[in-house]
């Protein structure tokens, strides 16, 4: 039998706004008993250390071991827009194996073939490879009957839908939230409604269906009134949000800083305190990484024609201790957000610490000091719009299904 | 008539410091005596140009200045062309059409290949906001911006305030209107942000579609109605409307557009009678602009514009090459 026990830490429980001086004993993978407990033969000192769940990073493009070590993510859900799109079973089920042992990647399925939007992926053949969720991709789906079809479907097969909250027709071509940056530069630009159009549709079919809709990210105050509105009528719905939203406003765009052009594009410094609010207030469900590392082939292009998105595993969890010293939530709150959530939204028993739990766990130092340097990142590239930013957070060790990593 | 100079001469910083910027990419963020700067050393080169048929100066000699268009352009790339042979450089055009970008080239691979070629001083258009900026962070040499996307054009905003200057005495309270496709329009910018910086005042006019959101912000008053936006105003200047944008998804037809923000002589009268017609080119006559308006001997000042943009070039080619050419007092 393996075991081992971690000592002299500050263990954060389910429902416990603090971390409490508290030993985990782990046995066969498993967190076995929490408390006063007689120490297990193999010793794991944790003094002044936070012993909390594994981050499970809710939507990520890219499977980045090396990132996700650094970040204290022992899971990740993975989009489906690779190259090839995860639209069949095979792709999904190579995804699923494929950071084994130190890492469980949970393979988000295409809901439409090649992520196109119109027909139907094997969605049921491909729970049966491992995907543990359903997604949209980075685009909308503009057809609402093939989109409510899906959910009628995933309701069936208890899988939950990720959809992605921009109305095409509106956003169109843009690569920026209409206001005074986007027309200084000359960025072609749409409303911030954009987002809570293609929300207001989504509520409707996720009423209609029955289905768990997951709005992953949702990023302005009018989109978050509609999530708060339907949550209070009971609708089964959550909703996430990444630290690119949480703590910079569309004037980081400014000089045409590529690294900022993030999907949806960032907002009004408005809008991102709604954010912030919408944390506090609980309508927000999950903090995750949005983790898209791109090379310069991408990012050191003309602004309109690079890639969104950017390298946040790396970051993820140190920029949401913020919220924690600003007082927006608590530290037992934020690894709701960060680990116990998303294991609910997608069926897994991990994410928090208590008896019979996979034994993830990370040994954090919350107040360790440091400083994001793209160039040094141990992420597939580098791309960070907080670049030489002093933050405090590192993860100072990590255990997957009880092993030390 | 010639204008009224706001400033002396001598009140400019001595050297480099009358325009301490190594690239010319945009009118955001220059100070009004930079951009007073340069329109005062353009006039030795409007007197230059209309001095006879043997107009040259030699002090670029020597000099190589690639125009890197990659966006077509006539009338711009003939005025750089042009304002670089006067100072007697050696110019060299290379289109996009014909280059290695067509190849799948990325536009950082060409800046670097232009900087190889040891130009001193690369005058560049390009189709996307920023490219502009991206290709200078790239090379040693000086920059123009020549146009990026719908981000900025300065050298036609300072051509433009030279020719409103040289006809008006001054730009100070000066009512200036642009009416037009200001949402797609750089040219509409970097004017914003140049006769602000000067001190006119400036109404943008547009259809709702094609006004861009936060304008006023940078201190431009909004109007959807022309006819409102022309009472007491000294200039009226004119924008091109794209072809591609007349069909259906920001307007309607071309007549419809002319009916509501066209400028004919009826409007016209709505403003000053010495009201200046300008028009950046080139003209859709019967779109933006009726053919009487544009060709009206006092008003109309399209001509000029044309050609204050060639000595407005050549003081910029002069300006940002003294460094290398060892000027005197250039750092």
């Amino acid at each position: 039998m393996t075991g081992i026990s971690i000592l002299n830490g500050h263990a954060i429980l389910p429902g416990v706004n603090k971390a409490k001086p508290l030993n985990v004993h782990i046995e066969n993978g498993k967190i076995a008993s929490v408390g006063k407990t007689t120490p297990i033969a193999n010793q794991l000192d944790a003094s002044d250390l936070i012993i909390a769940p594994g981050i499970i990073d809710l939507g990520v493009f890219k499977t980045d071991k090396p990132a996700f070590r650094f970040g204290g993510i022992t899971r990740a859900a993975l989009m489906p827009d690779q190259s090839p799109v995860h639209d069949d079973p095979a792709t999904v089920r190579f995804a699923a194996l494929k950071g084994k042992p130190d890492l469980w990647v949970h393979p988000l399925a295409a809901a439409t073939q090649g992520l196109n939007g119109l027909q139907m992926a094997e969605i049921a053949l491909m729970k049966d490879a491992g995907a543990v969720g359903v997604a949209t991709g980075r685009k909308w789906i503009a057809d609402s009957g093939i989109l409510l079809r899906i959910m009628r479907y995933c309701h069936a097969l208890d899988l939950p839908v990720f959809v992605h909250s921009e109305d095409a027709g509106l956003s169109g071509n843009a690569v920026a939230t209409a206001g005074e940056t986007a027309t200084l530069l000359g960025l072609s630009s749409a409303s911030p409604i954009t987002e809570a159009l293609a929300i207001a549709r989504d509520l409707l079919l996720a009423e209609e269906s029955g289905a768990h809709v997951h709005f992953r990210q949702v990023t302005t105050a009018r989109g978050l009134d509609l999530i708060r509105a339907a949550k209070a009528k009971g609708l089964r719905i959550t909703c996430g949000i990444t630290p690119g939203h949480l703590f910079l406003s569309d004037n980081a765009v400014s000089d045409f800083r590529t690294f900022a052009h993030l999907s949806p594009p960032l907002r009004s410094e408005s809008d991102r305190l709604a954010c912030v609010a919408a944390v506090a207030d609980g309508t927000i469900d999950v903090i995750a990484s949005g983790h898209d590392p791109r090379g310069p082939e991408d990012k050191r292009l003309p602004y309109s024609e690079s890639a969104p998105g950017m390298a946040g595993a790396e970051t993820l969890l140190a920029l949401s201790l913020n919220l924690v010293r600003d007082n927006v939530i608590s530290t037992g709150r934020l690894f709701e957000l960060l680990a116990s959530n998303p294991a609910k939204i997608l069926g897994l028993n991990a994410g928090q610490i208590a008896e019979g739990y996979e034994a993830d766990l990370i040994l954090v130092d919350p107040d360790a000091p440091w400083q994001v340097d793209g160039d040094r990142m141990a992420a597939l590239a580098g791309n960070t719009p907080f670049d030489r930013l002093p933050v405090q957070g590192r993860v100072r060790h990590m255990l997957k299904g009880g092993k030390v990593i | 008539m010639t204008w009224t100079q706001p400033f002396a001469a001598d009140s400019f910083p001595s050297g480099s410091g009358a325009f301490p910027h190594k690239h010319l990419l945009g009118i955001a963020g220059l100070q009004k005596w930079e951009i007073l700067y340069i329109l005062k050393e353009a006039e030795q080169w409007v007197a230059l140009n209309r001095s006879g048929p043997a107009k040259h100066d030699g002090r670029l000699s020597g000099l190589t200045i690639i125009n890197a268009f990659f966006e077509n352009s006539t009338r711009t790339l003939l005025s750089f062309e042009i304002a670089g042979k006067r100072l007697g450089a050696d110019v060299v055009n290379m289109h996009a059409a014909q280059s290695s970008v067509k190849k799948g080239e990325t536009l950082i691979d060409t800046a670097m290949t232009l900087n190889a070629m040891r130009a001193d001083a690369i005058v560049i258009r390009h189709g996307s906001s920023g490219a502009v900026q991206l290709i200078s962070s790239k090379v040693d040499c000086p920059v123009i911006n020549a146009g990026d996307g719908s981000h900025e054009h300065p050298t036609q905003a300072l051509l433009d305030s030279l020719t409103i200057m040289r006809r008006k005495g001054r730009l100070e309270g000066q009512t200036v209107v642009i009416c037009g496709d200001v949402l797609h329009s750089r040219v509409a910018r970097s004017n914003l942000f140049c006769l602000k910086t000067l001190g006119a005042e400036v109404r943008v006019v547009a259809p709702p579609a094609l006004m861009p959101s936060g304008i006023e912000a940078f201190g431009a008053q909004t109007f959807t109605n022309f006819d409102a936006a022309l009472d007491g105003a000294d200039v009226v200047m004119m924008l091109r409307l794209q072809n591609e944008r007349m069909q259906g998804d920001f307007i309607p037809s071309p007549r419809e557009y002319f009916h509501l923000y066209g400028l004919d002589e009826r409007r016209l009268a709505l403003a000053k009678p010495d009201a200046l017609v300008m028009h950046p080119g080139p003209m859709n006559r019967g779109v933006e602009i009726a053919s009487n308006v544009a060709d009206h001997v006092e008003r109309s000042a399209i001509t000029e514009q044309v050609e204050m943009g060639v000595a407005v070039r050549m003081a910029c080619l002069d300006i940002l090459t003294r460094k290398a050419r060892g000027q005197e007092g250039w750092s």
